[in-house]
């Protein structure tokens, strides 16, 4: 099973007395985990971990097994897309991806073969001659993602991967990263536009000054908020009815009619009683219920808990 | 082909093409290739002006050259230039991780960064020394072209060549390894500067730690000193007194460039990606 997993074990790393990530231990299952958290959180420190670029000052890491400290092993099964923006000079785009195919000992036909694949994964076979010099902020982007999976990594660690890409681009690499983890690969992703990160995920960490503050599925996450009310949303035909009916009870801490008057915004300290009620109501009749839904198990709103601050956006 | 030769080759190949022919090396081409101009203008002017001085005494220019120019300045900031940016470039512009995120053993990967470098430096300079030799005494006509092809002029050319070789690969190691471990290798290289200049001043068991006393040794001809009260220093500057025999030096120099080189690729092999953010 370890195996098949990244494991992180009482990790700490500290550059001099600046602490990067602290007493981490992490359990990160194949899909798309995505590392969230404010700048100097950690998530590019622990991305840099597992892609053995630098090594922990305390604890064992494990990517599928093997220890970053085996960076040729490791290097075979692990893609990184880095945050620097900064290319080797002088290269096209499709040389920056063949020549480092090459120095992985692949004969120029699979290089070849390889650069093409990769090229045309981000869609820039269009581009592929040009100098990397030349090209825009999205494109750097896609050739850099390109590179890292040229050589058709396990593990997948994308680092601000969405940076400067336009919208349709966007949705183009959501598409694969949604992909690869459906593949069972492991696609680890940091980013700080939270509503997409929402949207992608299997998994979150949420990281915050160097520690681990929340991880695993983000609905999980939320409902081990247990200082945060549960927010939810009922949309009925009878609003004031059932507020009435909810104002009783003593977990509820707030419930709002909705400004289209069709609908409750509810706070609860008490999520599960909250639905045994609601069941009992509508069994007892005269309440016709549209739709139920929790509106802050969101990254965003999480983040906001855990956290602090506003969270991100595009 | 074995899996290393290949990633060795692959190193090379990304290498040359990164470093061979790049504008921001333009100062490397030119400390390389000064020397030609100049004496081609030699050559020109004396046979403008029709002087015809031996060709000895174009030998003994040649050496004179070849020992303040391009020992001393050309060959060892040229490869200042060419081997502290293999590393400390790639740190700088923040390109060093794509070579670490590849499965490929650190040490190949200093193997592969130096023999491009060298490959660079010894192309530059060695052509440089060569056709340097050939033109200084160009205008003496068939008197240096027999002097070169006929006499001793081969051999003085060969032993150039060589020291030209072995001081691009001995400079060469210093540099790429002070490229890998300090932040500013241009400082590490103007100690090595001082200390190799330093060298005729030294005793004799600390003379051994440079690269410069072994490229002495390997010198087809030494300076006569010339009359004067300046005489001793020129002796003291320009001639060894305790020369080590040319193919003991030349061992030497390559057994001290694979130490170094050793050194390098065990720092590559601890070395992490560390931008300064």
């Amino acid at each position: 099973m370890s195996n098949r997993l990244i494991t992180f074990a009482d990790v700490s790393r500290f550059y001099g007395e600046v602490l990067g990530i602290n007493r981490v231990n992490l359990a990160i299952p194949p899909g798309i985990t995505s590392l969230v958290g404010p700048n100097g959180s950690g998530k590019t420190t622990l991305m840099n971990l597992m892609t053995g670029l630098i090594r922990p000052t305390k604890g064992d890491i494990r990517v599928l097994g093997i220890k970053p400290s085996h960076t040729e092993e490791l290097c075979r099964v692990v893609g990184y897309c880095a945050q620097f923006d900064a290319f080797p000079k002088g290269l096209t785009g499709y040389q920056f991806v063949h020549s480092f195919l090459r120095i992985r000992g692949m004969s120029a036909a699979e290089c070849d073969e390889r650069t093409q694949t990769a090229l045309q994964t981000v869609n820039m076979v269009d581009a592929a001659h040009r100098h990397v010099a030349a090209y825009s902020k999205g494109m750097r982007q896609r050739i850099k993602l390109a590179q890292a999976i040229a050589h058709d990594p396990q593990v997948i660690v994308l680092d601000e991967p969405l940076n400067g890409l336009d919208p349709m681009a966007r949705a183009e690499t959501i598409e694969l990263f949604r992909k690869w983890g459906a593949a069972e690969r492991h696609v680890i992703v940091s980013s700080h536009i939270l509503h997409e990160v929402d949207r992608i995920s299997d998994q979150v960490i949420l990281l915050s000054q160097g520690y681990v503050v929340a991880e695993g599925q983000i609905h999980g996450v939320r409902s081990e908020v247990k200082d945060q009310p549960m927010q939810i949303l009922i949309q009925c035909d009878h609003p004031h009815a059932l507020a009435a009916r909810l104002f009783q009870q003593d977990h509820v801490v707030e419930a709002k009619i909705h400004p289209d008057g069709k609908g409750i915004l509810l706070r609860t300290k008490d999520a599960d009683r909250f639905y045994l009620l609601l069941n009992r109501i509508i069994l007892e009749g005269g309440l016709e219920v549209e739709s139920v839904a929790p509106a802050d198990d969101d990254v965003n709103s999480v983040y906001q808990y855990l956290i602090g601050g506003e969270g991100g956006a595009v | 082909m074995s899996l290393a030769a290949r990633q060795l080759a692959g190193v090379i190949r990304l290498e040359l093409k990164k470093t061979f022919f790049t504008r921001r090396g333009w100062w490397v081409y030119f400390l390389a290739l000064g020397p030609l101009g100049l004496n081609l203008i030699h050559t020109l002017g004396s046979l403008r002006r029709a002087l015809f001085h031996g060709v000895t005494q174009d030998s003994f220019l040649f050496a004179g050259e070849f020992q303040t120019y391009f020992l001393h300045l050309g060959m060892f900031f040229g490869c200042v230039g060419i081997f502290a940016n293999l590393f400390r470039g790639e740190m700088l512009e923040k390109t060093m991780h794509y070579y670490f995120l590849t499965p490929v053993r650190r040490e190949l990967l200093v193997l592969g960064k130096y023999i491009s470098g060298a490959a660079v430096a010894v192309v530059l300079f060695t052509t440089s020394a060569v056709l340097s030799f050939y033109l200084v005494g160009y205008h003496q006509g068939a008197a240096w072209s027999d002097f070169v092809l006929h006499g001793p002029g081969l051999r003085q050319m060969a032993l150039y060549a060589v020291t030209a070789i072995l001081a691009c690969l001995g400079y060469g190691a210093v540099f790429l390894t002070a490229g890998l471990l300090f932040r500013n290798p241009m400082i590490a290289a103007a100690v090595v500067w001082v200390w190799e200049n330093l060298n005729p001043f030294l005793p004799t068991f600390l003379k051994k730690i440079s690269i410069i006393f072994y490229l002495k040794s390997l010198l087809p001809v030494q300076l006569p000193v010339p009359p004067g009260r300046g005489g001793n220093l020129f002796e003291l500057l320009m001639t060894e007194a305790d020369p080590t025999p040319a193919a003991l030096a030349a061992t030497g120099l390559v057994v001290v460039t694979a130490l170094i080189l050793t050194y390098a690729a065990i720092s590559a092999r601890r070395a992490e990606i560390s931008y300064g953010e």
